[in-house]
């Protein structure tokens, strides 16, 4: 689950990690009060508007602007809130829809009072697979694509990895803050901010931190401008109060409703929809739908309980999308008895009337004869196989 | 022989007497698994399926001599089984459990590593070794003796390996599901070894998906050291980059995971990969030559 960047500082500040402070405003009224209370306590009547939405590089498609006083950040409060933004990162990138902008923050200008003193550095936390541990990156390039910097420079960008019994230790925290190249009270600050950052990840569940930038300024205080956080789904149940961020109008409103039915569903751009038990099985199915000459329209795991409600739910939304051609349903039957899936295939049909999409039924496993048996005398229009490689054949015959 | 599971294996399972644990384990005595016990804790002395319940693994180790521990605990206390079962000195500990936080996993992982104990999983369907003992939620009955040593990080699609093997007229010495999170107890590359030195196995089919360094690993390990077949299938050469697709460990990061990266390395390390995975089972009867 992706936190917006408003919401990541908060996490960040409730760990006492210095942050870029702001404010944030779902309308222009509110961002100019926001606006005036930051001037208040800051003294400055620079600040930043920046677009909140889950995708980075806001920069690039004109969703983070600085104003020099009131009438500026009221005129980048207007053109922001509200606009499609598009960055690399949101669908399609730079040529894509864009974006909606509902909410934007009111930041202060973190790099107050001098900023030619200030610097930029790049830190991040994740859980590195093959190490099996957690690993800070970290990079003296800051506020630019770490990625390219890895690929151009990648003797500047380091890892630290973290013990998974014993945790961060002091030395690694100092050899961050000795390769980042400071010095005095900048190392010390160092050293502190990045203890409190990763008590931060280990404390909220965070599969990833990416501070970018992560500024030191001219008093020498090591600042969050930015920051990107995503949770891990499977440990919000004890962290309610960061589960209650999540910000569905961020996410596919289809995949949010497909959700709700206890369906894992993601939305593709194909021809060809399916419906799979198990997740292995859906993209192997997905794969076969590719080699026969269609392309997945989505991909499905009904889970282990595709009864008739679930699988008239999941044949509502496949359907919804007018790009689909055919719709597959592969289900391998284990504990998921067949037949019970054939009645509810069956059962749905009936109930939403015609499907004019051709359908190709696929069951195999625990009851598979008897599931057959039942779609073959129903005297649907459904076409089923029993092996993969027949599921594959119906597919290319109906895309003919 | 086989690997991981016979029939000489002494069972436990661990969330015996809940929902899942008390269907699944009495599957797995009908398949005829040795299920020597269970455990749930507060519920000792009790009988459930006609098997003693114990408080603690250990007590289960202590008096009904279990090696192979089969968890069904929900996803906030399964870590926490892990580690009570590999204190207890069992050697297999499998794993269904999905759901599991990834922090808690990672010092799993670590605690162990650092004793003898086997983690399969979790996030998996679990082992069987057909006609011996079946230790996991696998239908039983697609699966037939023989010589197919099958590694896979997905369930139905590894019953679809296991179905078209059968098919084909062949069978399975053991199937080992190592489950689809990002930090997996036994790698592929593990579960490689294992049936490279297991006698019964005379082939392998190394099932993999998107994710990941796991098969690339293991691929570089069957050339190195391989002394049978591999057939090799990676799920997900349609999935798109960055996004989940269902197994927590299925999310393609880089250029390096990808299904298309994953097959170019399988195949330069001399596994036979096949690009449909309805041609699993017929590809393996042609390198076994049968």
């Amino acid at each position: 689950m992706n936190l917006h960047e408003y919401q990541g500082k908060e996490l960040l500040k409730s760990y006492d990690v210095k942050i870029q402070e702001g404010k944030v405003a779902e309308t222009v009224e509110g961002a100019l009060k926001a606006y005036r209370e930051m001037k208040e306590e800051t003294g400055s009547e620079w600040a930043i508007v920046k677009a909140q939405i889950h995708a980075g590089g806001r920069g690039k498609g004109g969703g983070v602007k600085l104003g020099k006083n009131e009438a500026e950040v009221k005129e980048h409060a207007e053109n922001i809130l509200g606009m499609m933004l598009k960055t690399p990162q949101t669908p399609g990138g730079m040529d894509g829809e864009g974006k909606l902008v509902r909410k934007i923050l009111i930041a202060e200008d973190a790099y107050r009072p001098d900023f030619d003193a200030c610097k930029e550095f790049y830190v991040s936390i994740l859980m590195d697979r093959a190490a099996k541990c957690n690993v800070i990156v970290y990079s003296t390039e800051g506020g630019m694509d770490i990625e390219k910097v890895a690929e151009e420079t990648p003797h500047l960008v380091h890892k630290e990895y973290v013990d998974a019994e014993l945790g961060l230790q002091a030395f690694q925290t100092r050899k961050i803050a000795f390769n980042l190249g400071l010095s005095g009270k900048a190392f010390k600050e160092m050293t502190r901010f990045i203890a409190k950052l990763y008590k931060a990840f280990v404390g909220s569940d965070a599969s990833l931190f990416e501070i970018n930038p992560c500024l030191k300024n001219a008093h020498d205080e090591i600042v969050a401008v930015d920051c990107k956080v995503s949770l891990d789904e499977n440990a919000l149940y004890r962290h309610k109060d960061l589960a209650a961020m999540r910000d569905t109008s961020e996410e596919d409103a289809t995949e949010v409703e497909a959700q709700s039915y206890g369906l894992n569903f993601v939305n593709l751009d194909g021809n060809v929809g399916c419906m799979v038990n198990g997740a292995g099985l859906a993209m192997a199915t997905m794969d076969i739908i590719k080699l026969s000459g269609g392309e997945p329209a989505n991909f499905l795991d009904v889970g282990g309980t595709a009864d008739a409600a679930r699988v008239e739910q999941a044949f509502r939304i496949i359907l919804r999308d007018p790009e689909v051609k055919a719709i597959l349903i592969n289900i391998f039957g284990g504990i998921v008895r067949c037949d019970r899936v054939a009645q509810g295939v069956i059962d749905a049909y009936k109930n939403m009337g015609n499907i004019e999409v051709p359908i190709i039924v696929r069951l195999q496993g625990t009851n598979a004869d008897i599931a057959k048996k039942l779609i073959d005398e129903s005297g649907l229009e459904v076409k089923s196989a029993t092996l993969l490689q027949e599921a594959a054949d119906r597919v290319k015959e109906v895309l003919a | 022989m086989a690997v991981l599971v016979t029939k000489d294996s002494k069972v436990i399972v661990q969330g015996f007497t809940g929902k899942e644990g008390s269907f699944h384990a009495g599957q797995m005595i009908e398949y005829g698994t040795n299920v020597v016990a269970g455990v749930t804790p507060g519920k000792g002395g009790q009988t459930h399926l006609d098997r003693p319940v114990y408080n603690t693994v250990s007590e289960a180790v202590e008096k009904a001599g279990a090696d192979v521990s089969v968890i069904f605990v929900p996803p906030p206390f399964a870590g926490d089984a892990i580690m009570e079962a590999a204190a207890a000195g069992i050697k297999t500990v499998i794993c269904i459990t999905e759901g599991i936080p990834v922090q808690d996993m990672v010092k799993v992982k670590a605690y162990i590593e650092d004793t003898d104990t086997t983690l399969i999983g979790p996030n998996c369907p679990g082992v069987i070794t057909p006609g011996e003992a079946k230790c996991g939620i696998m239908p039983g009955f697609i699966h037939k003796k023989g010589d197919i040593g099958i590694i896979s990080r997905s369930g139905t699609l590894t019953y679809e390996a296991v179905d078209q093997v059968t098919k084909a007229g062949m069978g399975q010495s053991t199937c080992i599901g190592i489950g689809g999170d990002p930090i997996p107890g036994t790698t592929t590359m593990d579960a490689v070894k294992m049936l490279m030195g297991d006698p019964e196995t005379k082939g392998i089919i190394m099932i993999g998906e998107i994710g990941g360094s796991m098969e690339a690993d293991a691929a570089r390990y069957i050339k190195e050291h391989g002394t049978k077949p591999v057939v090799g299938f990676i799920a997900g050469q349609t999935a798109p980059k960055g996004r989940t697709m269902g197994h927590a460990g299925a999310i393609v990061g880089g250029e390096e995971d990808t299904a298309e990266a994953k097959m170019k390395i399988m195949e330069e390390c001399g596994i036979h990969v096949v690009k449909s995975p309805a041609d699993i089972g017929a590809t393996m009867a042609r390198v076994m030559g049968r």
